[in-house]
């Protein structure tokens, strides 16, 4: 077990392994793994009868119940391509900051980066609701409208639905979004560049044959870092979306909540997090991740 | 060198998507200085009486406060562990540690929604009464990630040579970890902690399911938004956590350059 770095110093290293090893396997145990498997555990529950501890027989009624549920698996469904393609956007929308920034920008790159940063540290709950007060019936387009004599009337269409979800969690991720990119085109040696360059190549093609590859990892860590808190999303339809803007994260919501039928919830959260692991593990597949903690 | 050269077009969408980014904050710190209640066009006077008014809403400092203790508590705890199990990942070589640091690491990709759950039934089959100390472990568990890739980056950057010295010249284990170690990793200890800080401040997914009767500010934000008439006066507190944030956030990035 407790092996140094240098095969085991003694009594004193030894000691001081279990020092630093058991408190955070202790919290993490409690904390993660052990509230992760409870939530497996409940989610074979046949129902909410009886008390917590009390032994049911497992029973895959949860599931069945979620699979016979076209609403749901239509909710799952697109929440999975919502976040995707909030995802592809927001790394769209963010690569020509981090190539900006990386590249472009010379010495005055680390007051730009503060610049794209304040808008994320600022709350995130204050800035879903920036929305609502310029998307809103009586908000800041309507009543510029009206005043401008464009409209006269308040147009409802602009809040509570997808197309507000999806718009305000495209202007929520872009700066996190950049930050990964910023990193990984940070690392690309110039020396490739002016290689390229004597050899004849011109700038198209030093981007598609350099830049983009090399960053490629820093685009898949910025995906992800959209997509998986995008795919759990309930707090964003929840402000701007309203009934039509629900997603799957809003159903796990209702289940502990107001419809307080956890077994189900519990299924539901675990085909949730099943599905992002599977995604997670693909993507590890498809691209080396540790790559980016280097 | 050509890497240096500047582009007028990517200029443009960089300034241009700033802009854009700023817009709604930018209404947002209208809407508290803006005499009514709703921010409609044309504003017709403004007005700080928000911010007067702030200072005895009591519940709302209440919250503040509450975010503040929760975000001090986690953000501390999440920075020593996350310096645990970085020393253990880059200084032990032991059965299981992939397992540890995956299961430090895993927080970072499970939707919010799911850990929040989770954390609630939990809660209740323990019989635990939700308070600021439920949130607190949330948090804690969300920020560890954060402060263990921050805090083991820089571990990484120093070969154990220096602690090998130490030994050497007959400093036990802890004492070249109290003196050699921990001195080396303090900077990055501090931004992970400062990281860990406004990760836990701004949090309101897991905190809506774990506050129970003691709201931590955004918590209490979001049970206001329905009375219209509290609205500036929470923008008004917002607009001054955001200040205070972001002193944060510049402190801590001096910090580490100083540092670097």
């Amino acid at each position: 077990m407790g092996e140094g770095w240098r095969g085991g110093r003694g009594l004193d290293q030894r000691a001081t392994f279990w020092f630093i090893y058991l408190p955070p396997l202790i919290w993490l145990g409690i904390f993660f793994a052990l509230p992760v498997l409870l939530m497996a555990a409940f989610s074979f529950r046949p129902d909410m009868r009886g008390d917590f501890l009390q032994l049911w027989t497992p029973t895959l009624d949860q599931y069945a119940s979620v699979a016979s549920t076209i609403s749901y698996l239509r909710l799952l469904k697109d929440s999975i391509i919502i976040a995707l393609g909030i995802g592809v956007a927001t790394v769209v929308l963010a690569y020509p900051l981090a190539y900006f920034l990386a590249l472009r920008a010379g010495s005055r790159a680390g007051f730009y980066l503060v610049l794209l940063l304040v808008p994320f540290w600022t709350s995130y709950l204050l800035r879903v609701m920036a929305w609502k007060i310029l998307l809103g019936t009586e908000g800041v387009i309507n009543s510029l409208l009206i005043y401008l004599n464009v409209i006269h009337e308040p147009l409802t269409a602009l809040l509570y639905n997808r197309a507000a979800v999806i718009l305000t969690l495209i202007y929520v991720w872009i700066p996190f979004a950049a930050l990964p990119i910023l990193a990984a085109l940070q690392r690309i040696d110039p020396i490739l560049f002016e290689a390229a360059a004597d050899l004849g190549a011109r700038p198209l093609r030093q981007f598609t044959r350099i830049t983009l590859p090399l960053s490629l990892p820093g685009v898949f860590a910025a995906f992800f870092m959209v997509f998986i808190p995008t795919v759990g999303e309930y707090v964003t339809p929840l402000l701007v979306g309203g009934s039509r803007g629900f997603l799957y994260g809003n159903i796990i919501q209702d289940f502990f909540t107001k419809a307080s039928n956890w077994p189900l919830g519990s299924a539901l959260s675990m085909i949730m997090l099943a599905t992002t692991m599977i995604l997670v593990l693909l993507a590890t597949r498809l691209i080396d991740l540790r790559q980016l903690f280097e | 060198m050509n890497t240096q050269r500047t582009s007028i077009p990517l200029s443009i969408y960089y300034f241009g998507l700033i802009m854009l980014l700023y817009l709604p904050i930018a209404f947002l710190f209208l809407f508290s200085v803006n005499s009514t209640a709703s921010l409609s066009f044309p504003i017709k006077h403004l007005t700080f009486d928000w911010y007067q008014k702030l200072f005895s809403a009591d519940a709302v400092l209440r919250s503040a406060r509450n975010s503040l203790v929760v975000a001090l508590g986690s953000s501390f705890a999440a920075t020593i562990l996350g310096t645990m199990v970085s020393i253990l990942m880059l200084r032990y070589r032991f059965r299981g540690q992939n397992i540890l640091v995956a299961l430090a690491v895993l927080p970072l990709i499970v939707p919010y929604i799911v850990l929040a759950v989770a954390l609630l039934l939990l809660f209740s089959v323990l019989h635990i009464d939700r308070s600021l100390w439920t949130v607190g472990i949330a948090h804690t568990v969300v920020a560890l990630p954060y402060a263990l890739l921050i805090i083991a980056s820089r571990l990484a950057g120093f070969d154990s040579s220096l602690e090998e010295a130490a030994m050497d010249l007959g400093a036990d284990y802890p004492t070249t970890l109290r003196r050699i170690v921990l001195p080396l990793i303090f900077p990055a200890m501090v931004s992970a902690w400062l990281t860990a800080f406004t990760v836990s401040f701004d949090e309101f997914a897991l905190a809506l399911f774990l506050a129970g009767t003691q709201p931590t500010f955004p918590v209490y934000l979001f049970s206001q938004l329905r009375f219209a008439n509290r609205l500036p006066i929470m923008i008004a507190l917002a607009v001054l956590l955001m200040i205070g944030t972001l002193t944060l956030v510049f402190l801590a990035e001096r910090f580490r350059q100083r540092e670097a």
